[in-house]
């Protein structure tokens, strides 16, 4: 392993899009993955975004182990016994190319380590990287299990928990604040009865967030994303939220959000094929001090690059561009001869001229709108009742719907709070 | 379905140590034990014999949730070593 360029820690999507780009120039790489093979330890919701992706990594698309082309978006805001459902559709969603795609991480993961190999890549399973090699303060490498392996830069993308982004100085320990775990099932369908079940054409798919009740008035919410064969269901909770409150056990929850009418329907007669969990950062990039060091650079997860906007919620298109413009900021260092912490700070530069920290600073402080647990409670309440006075039909007479509009929004406009929850809401 | 009966479904490469380590005193200085109710894969216990919190670190998905969560800091929590613990099929 003498002469290497650069070791990568972890196969998730930063770590493989950083080895698959530096492989792919020529540098002499390493990623090592404590799994059986990259992905045995990635799990997502999921639903990656590619057009942010495309200009990173254009030529991976065409043959890459993607589930569904989302073409149906729907929102559910769900109060006890009620809930409103909102569903989007649009051929722009297909066309001039498709938008997104639900993704299972196992395979797909599996799939980019096999693609970094073809170009050259050395992808190790089934090691753990337990330290950083340092000299003079200077990152030189890594220690694998006990074996130090040198190299010119080392990548993190370890992960969300990041050991090793503490260990070289650039991060805090992720606070409870700033993560939710996100836990789910995969559950097996056949194909065309997916494809009945949630009226798709062949081959798309649907994308389903849930918030309100489900999460009993904690920071989080549901989602549902149809695959080829199967379905991921799951739950999205607020760390902090859940302790504070600690409203049931954790399980219990999506045994209750799955016994929903709204949900149960539509998961029936599915076989389980695999229950998983994962934490996910929700403005954890607050614990990052540094995104590069001397010989170290920090990308995807461990660098706390996720958006939860609500409505769309984003991490993995985050993790490859980062991992690939880490990749560009080591060939340049590279071509300099200089790894040196002034020389990578062009991977920050990169970052800034990118979606990843543009959007970033423009969204950064989405979660602690999220955060509020009105968002869980309240407002899904106010929106089923004001719907069930719309639909219902008593046995008087019936109120104009301008006065029962009136009534409600008095209602919500004379709470101070709503108008807190409105001002802070120009951060979405 | 109990989660008992949905970690069984995975497939787990046991370590013969643990992972996690709790530290008793700080878990019986503590109240709230917020480790019985936020793991997802529902590891954590009392245990009926010596009345200590008890973690059952082979049916462990790797969140970290617990380490986070703990108020007192009790947990010292490392991922398994290369090759061990859970092997997502599908993530």
């Amino acid at each position: 392993m003498e002469g290497l360029d650069a070791v990568v820690v972890g196969g998730g999507l930063a770590g493989l899009a950083a080895a698959y780009r530096l492989a792919k120039d020529g540098l002499a790489v390493i990623l090592f993955e404590r799994g059986d093979h990259p992905g045995s330890k990635s799990m997502t919701g999921g639903r990656l975004y590619l057009e942010p992706v495309r200009p990173y990594l254009p030529e991976l698309w065409e043959e890459a182990p993607l589930e569904r082309m989302v073409t149906k978006e729907r929102i559910t805001a769900m109060a006890e016994g009620a809930s409103v459902t909102f569903e989007f559709t649009s051929e722009g969603l297909r066309r001039p190319q498709p938008h997104s795609w639900t993704v299972l991480r196992s395979p797909f993961d599996r799939w980019f380590g096999e693609k970094v190999a073809e170009v050259g890549g050395f992808v190790i399973p089934q090691r753990k990287v337990t330290d950083l090699l340092k000299e003079d303060g200077k990152v030189v490498g890594v220690v694998a299990e006990g074996e130090e392996i040198p190299a010119q830069v080392v990548i993190l993308a370890d992960g969300v928990l990041s050991p090793l982004g503490e260990k070289a100085g650039l991060r805090g320990p992720l606070d409870p604040r700033y993560a939710a775990v996100g836990f789910k099932e995969v559950i097996r369908l056949e194909q065309g009865e997916i494809e009945k079940r949630f009226g798709l054409r062949e081959g798309e798919g649907l994308a389903h967030l849930f918030f309100g009740s489900i999460t009993k008035g904690v920071f989080g919410g549901g989602f549902l994303y149809t695959n080829r064969e199967s379905l991921s269901l799951g739950l999205v909770v607020g760390i902090e939220a859940f302790t504070e409150r600690l409203p049931a056990e954790m399980p219990e929850l999506l045994e209750d959000f799955k016994a929903r009418p709204e949900v149960a329907p539509l998961i029936e007669g599915g076989e389980l094929l695999e229950y998983s969990a994962h934490l996910i950062p929700e403005g954890a990039h607050r614990v990052v001090k540094r995104l590069y060091g001397d010989g170290v650079l920090l990308a995807g997860d461990a660098a706390g690059f996720a958006l939860n906007h609500g409505i769309t919620v984003r991490g993995m298109d985050f993790a490859l561009a980062s991992g690939a413009l880490a990749a560009q900021a080591v060939k340049e260092a590279k071509e300099r001869g200089d790894f040196s912490s002034g020389s990578l700070a062009r991977y920050e530069e990169l970052l800034k001229g990118s979606f990843v920290l543009k959007d970033m600073e423009a969204f950064g402080h989405t979660s602690e709108v999220l955060a509020h647990g009105r968002l869980y409670d309240r407002y899904p309440y106010f929106l089923c009742s004001l719907a069930e006075e719309f639909f219902r039909v008593g046995a008087g007479p019936k109120e104009k719907i301008s006065r029962t509009l009136w009534r409600f929004a008095k209602d919500l406009l004379l709470d101070s709070k709503t108008w807190k929850d409105l001002w802070r809401m120009r951060e979405l | 379905m109990k989660v008992e009966e949905k970690l069984a479904l995975g497939f787990f490469r046991t370590d013969d140590r643990s992972h996690i380590v709790l530290d008793q005193e700080a878990c019986r200085a503590c109240d709230l034990k917020v480790c019985l109710k936020i793991c997802p894969a529902g590891l954590y216990s009392i245990s009926e014999e010596t009345g200590e919190v008890v973690v059952e670190y082979a049916g462990c998905l790797e969140c970290g949730t617990c380490l986070l969560a703990c108020p007192k800091g009790a947990i010292r929590w490392e991922y398994p070593r290369g090759g061990y613990g859970v092997q997502y099929r599908y993530g």
